[in-house]
């Protein structure tokens, strides 16, 4: 087996036995890169020449004997909606344009602390606002597993990059599903932790209130050894949560016992493909092959998931998407250099709605549209407010459902991954690519997607797990029963 | 509404209506949402950060000492706090406010439902208690500079303000005079002054004052209201006195002309041109009508306990209000005098204090106060904590006036000797040699005088009471110390009696 085929917690073992250099593997994913990124275009930025830099350093510090981080010389892939000092962060789209953060979001500095290799950062769906990483304006990226196909997103490039072997790590965020569609379809691991477990200081910020960042990994054990850097409480995110963080590499390969699944029978109505649905009561049979007991969930609410969420996620993305203004950074059109229609407008208002009107995409202009009339005067009380009561039903169904089972088991999607510029035209069926995911975000619980299977065509297929709040222990030893006792996980595309 | 009406010449009376927004900076370290210094006056933008420059993924967070300040002033201010309170976001675009929103405090501020009182001291309208509506906690935004110099428009960001906590107390449109609204706004001034909560400096911004204003005209078809107009840009209370009069009465004017009552037009905001004294109308904000308010998902409800209520209400220390009456009731100063104390604020009111304790005597103590220590700390610009007397060695000198060693002529001599030398009352007598004249000494000179000047003991005789002052002036020739005073009525009880 290639040394980039296995898995991170293997590498770090022969990294720290001195079989295995920093250099070394780093080069390894370098020449992999070389190889396909061509065909995959999962990266937006590659920072080779820092990241050997980085490798070369953190050998010489093992070699003197220097205590390192918990990912010393291990590659780590960043979505591009994460800030990296000196390094730019556009979240794929033109209107940050030229923008380099002068500060580290929380994660990467504990990815620096933890002395990860940062080896470049991943295409996405401009500002995190898509399924399927079309909307980045910089580019297409393919999925591994057939080129023609959408890696699913937003964290599409992160997705794409670990199902081509580009890295071992990767970071996404996940506000409706970001982190778990794109596994589901490139048939890797993504888990969305809990509201509050990862500090969102430096993830620029698409819906506040949902957004979180998470680990996307080619197995279970990587994911837990990834959280456990991730996770924990920072004074710079007053939303991030002050519970103790449990110590998910140490037990994730404990099984548990007494486990009980509950599977919501409103998850398999019509919309659901039949391939999709075989695989995923494969999988519940094999957790009840490993003496799960398996219960029927009701979730009144859920149904009402995506209408919730295409309420409160665009209204806050108008309000966080305000600041790209042309005025202090990123993108700008002089507004002296076109048209000086209409009269009544001043240049300062010019600036404005030329500068947006150039620099966001559509996708995300759309959004913002819809987030400015539902909180404008008159609406917020029929949308932003009714979205919220909403969303308060949909906590109180995880709640009842989490008084009865430990865990719930899903489909993560509806469909495997569709064809480049299937869904582009139909806005509303690209909204329901969220349809299994979004309620994990408007409820704070955690979820993974992991893969369970692959269809006919030969693309993957993800089994969702959530979680109650600040669970992930739970969820990532559950998880692993389910990819110790099968062997989709080692699934690889030939591309 | 029982306000004084004005009755114009050749016109009908109405009443007028002012409301006033205040906003206040607080006197923290840091910045309300990151740890960025808030001293005025740096260059631009070096006291930035990515939270208060609104960087792409930044968050903020909040700072406590800062709901304190804001607790203690609401405190104060006779409100009520709510256990619960949350930030929201206020939308719009602007290029001194770099996240597009403005974090403030919409439907549940920290705060509401106090009331402040206000008199006047020269009897312009009587004593009075303007409610106040609510105080709320938001960032500041940061200042343009517009340069259109040379006809190249040039407009400048400096986001060192941004971000600074700023308290926004609101009253109720309780005030029917610019001196009403004058007054209250120097009441407050006064007792944030006092609570030590804010500099309260106009000029540099750290007070500012928005005013509402508009008449209720009485027609023969019964109490009109004309628009409400709000005045912004009045840097001095002088500022606020006259743009509310300039407003009145050009509101009436109008009327008489356009007949417009309020709901006619959107509320206007007028600038006050402080070089003109008028106000102007400003450019009408669109979009200004709705600010999209919404919870803001970045920061965490704030929960108040009573225990906290409490420890902030005993930090409060006495209120202008409490002192005032205390000076009058307790120390029996004259309502002018007491004003003037407690006017010059906390630190000139405790040295008073002090001092009538030190030498049991208040009227002397405030006479010297509003005399000559407020007239030495305006020549050398002074605070009365860089005064160099203490209460105490102030308090000496005051005492050799009260056993008769000094009279208040040579006393204010002394008194400037002290100040120039920084030596004690006693040793700056030592040194000047003054020093108590015997009584019998002055008896026996004044005797001698009078036997020596027939002529202007004659004068005196004859009607000339003045004459009496050259025998004074020979008096204090030969000796320095004796009190002219005294002089004077021993001559003339013995020219008297001649």
């Amino acid at each position: 087996m290639s040394i980039i085929s296995k898995s991170a917690t293997q590498q770090r073992e022969m990294l720290r036995t001195g079989e295995l250099t920093s250099v070394e593997l780093t080069t390894a994913y370098l020449e992999q890169i070389k190889l396909r990124e061509s065909a995959v275009k999962a990266f937006v930025y590659l920072d080779e020449q820092r990241a050997l830099d980085t490798a070369q350093q953190i050998d010489v510090r093992r070699a003197a004997g220097e205590p390192l981080g918990d990912l010393a010389g291990i590659p780590v892939a960043v979505k591009d909606n994460l800030c990296t000092q000196g390094v730019p962060t556009t979240c794929a789209s033109k209107i940050l344009n030229g923008f380099v953060p002068p500060y580290d979001a929380t994660v990467v500095a504990k990815l620096k602390t933890a002395d990860a290799v940062l080896i470049g950062r991943t295409n996405m769906d401009e500002f995190a606002m898509g399924s399927s990483t079309e909307n980045s304006a910089i580019q297409v990226t393919n999925n591994p597993w057939d080129l023609e196909c959408i890696p699913g997103g937003s964290s599409g490039g992160s997705a794409a990059c670990i199902a081509a072997e580009f890295a071992p790590l990767a970071l996404g965020s996940d506000t409706g599903g970001s982190i778990r569609q794109p596994a589901a379809l490139c048939g890797i691991v993504g888990l969305k932790p809990s509201y509050g477990r990862v500090s969102r200081y430096g993830l620029v910020a698409f819906a506040s209130s949902l957004d979180q960042i998470g680990p996307m990994t080619s197995n279970v054990e990587d994911a837990a050894l990834l959280l456990q850097v991730l996770a924990g409480h920072d004074s710079h995110d007053s939303t991030s949560a002050n519970v103790k963080v449990d110590s998910y590499v140490e037990n994730v390969t404990q099984p548990l016992s007494d486990l009980t699944l509950g599977v919501v029978d409103e998850h398999y109505g019509e919309g659901l493909d039949k391939e999709i649905k075989a695989s995923i009561k494969e999988a519940i049979e094999v957790y009840e092959s490993l003496g799960a007991t398996i219960k029927h969930i009701e979730m009144p609410h859920a149904s009402y998931g995506i209408a919730t969420y295409y309420i409160i996620a665009p209204c806050e993305a108008s309000s966080n998407l305000a600041r790209f203004d042309g005025a202090h950074y990123g993108y700008r059109t002089e507004p002296s250099s076109v048209d000086q229609t209409p009269e009544s407008e001043d240049a300062l208002t010019r600036m404005y709605r030329l500068s947006r009107a150039a620099g966001f995409g559509d996708e995300v202009k759309r959004r913002i549209m819809l987030g400015t009339y539902a909180l404008s005067e008159g609406y917020y009380d029929a949308f932003y407010l009714k979205a919220l009561k909403v969303r308060r039903l949909i906590r109180q169904d995880y709640d009842n459902a989490f008084k009865a089972v430990d865990l719930l088991i899903g489909p993560v999607t509806a469909r495997s991954a569709f064809k480049q510029g299937e869904k582009t035209s139909d806005p509303l069926a690209m909204y329901m690519e969220d349809l299994f995911t979004v309620t994990a975000n408007l409820s704070g619980v955690a979820g993974i997607s992991l893969p369970c299977g692959l269809t006919a065509t030969g693309l993957p297929i993800g089994v969702q797990l959530q979680s109650a709040p600040f669970q992930e222990d739970k969820l990532l030893r559950a998880a692993y029963m389910f990819q110790d006792a099968t062997d989709w996980h080692q699934r690889r595309p030939d591309f | 509404m029982s306000s004084p009406v004005t009755k114009p010449t050749n016109g009908v009376p109405y009443a007028v209506v002012v409301g006033l927004e205040v906003h206040v900076q607080l006197k923290t370290n840091t910045k309300l949402f990151c740890r960025c210094p808030t001293t005025f006056g740096q260059p631009p933008n070096t006291q930035t950060c990515p939270v208060c420059l609104g960087l792409p993924g930044s968050l903020p967070v909040m700072n406590r000492l800062a709901f304190e300040l804001s607790m203690k002033t609401a405190l104060a201010l006779n409100c009520t706090i709510p256990h619960f309170t949350k930030w929201d976001r206020k939308n719009y675009f602007y290029p001194d406010l770099p996240k597009g929103y403005q974090t403030s405090q919409f439907d549940l501020p920290m705060s509401e439902h106090g009331h402040l009182n206000i008199f006047s001291e020269e009897n312009e309208f009587a004593d009075k208690q303007i409610r106040i509506l609510r105080a709320h906690l938001e960032e500041d935004a940061g200042k343009s500079m517009h340069d259109e110099a040379a006809g190249v428009a040039d407009s400048r960001i400096d986001l060192n303000r941004t971000g600074t906590p700023l308290l926004e107390i609101v009253s109720q449109p309780d005030m029917s005079s610019a001196a009403e609204a004058k007054a209250y706004l120097q009441e407050l001034r006064l007792i944030l002054l006092y609570l030590g909560v804010s500099d309260c400096n106009m000029q540099e911004g750290s007070l500012r004052c928005d005013a509402n204003v508009n008449l209720h005209i009485d027609t023969p078809t019964g109490t009109i209201a004309t628009p409400i107009v709000e005045i912004k840009n009045m840097n001095s209370f002088r500022a606020v006195q006259r743009g509310i009069e300039f407003e009145v009465d050009r509101q009436y004017k109008l009327w008489q002309k356009d007949k417009q009552v309020l709901g006619d037009m959107p509320k206007q905001t007028r600038g006050w041109d402080e070089a003109t004294q008028v106000t102007r109308a400003q450019r009408e904000k669109e979009e200004s009508s709705d600010y999209r308010y919404f919870p803001c998902p970045d920061l965490v409800p704030v929960v108040v306990t009573d225990a906290e209520i409490q420890t902030m209400r005993q930090q409060i220390g006495i209120l202008p209000a409490d002192l005032r009456k205390q000076l009058l009731d307790d120390h029996h100063l004259t309502t002018h005098t007491a004003a003037v104390i407690v006017n010059q604020g906390r630190g000139f009111a405790d040295y008073f204090l002090a001092l009538a304790t030190t030498i049991g005597d208040s009227r002397l103590a405030g006479n010297w106060m509003q005399g000559e220590v407020l007239r030495t700390l305006n020549e050398q610009e002074q605070s009365i904590e860089q005064f160099k007397l203490a209460a105490a060695e102030l308090g000496e000198l005051l005492s050799f006036i009260q056993s008769g060693d000094l009279d208040n002529s040579k006393a204010k001599d002394v008194f400037a000797a002290m100040i120039q030398s920084g030596q004690t009352a006693a040793d700056v007598m030592l040194e000047l040699g003054i020093e108590k004249v015997d009584s019998s000494q002055l008896e026996e000179l004044c005797q001698r005088l009078v036997h020596n000047n027939p002529k202007i003991v004659a004068d005196v005789q004859s009607g000339n009471q003045k004459a009496v002052g050259a025998l004074i002036g020979q008096a204090r020739n030969e000796n320095s110390n004796v009190d002219p005073g005294q002089v004077r009525q021993i001559c003339l009880g013995l020219i008297e009696k001649l």
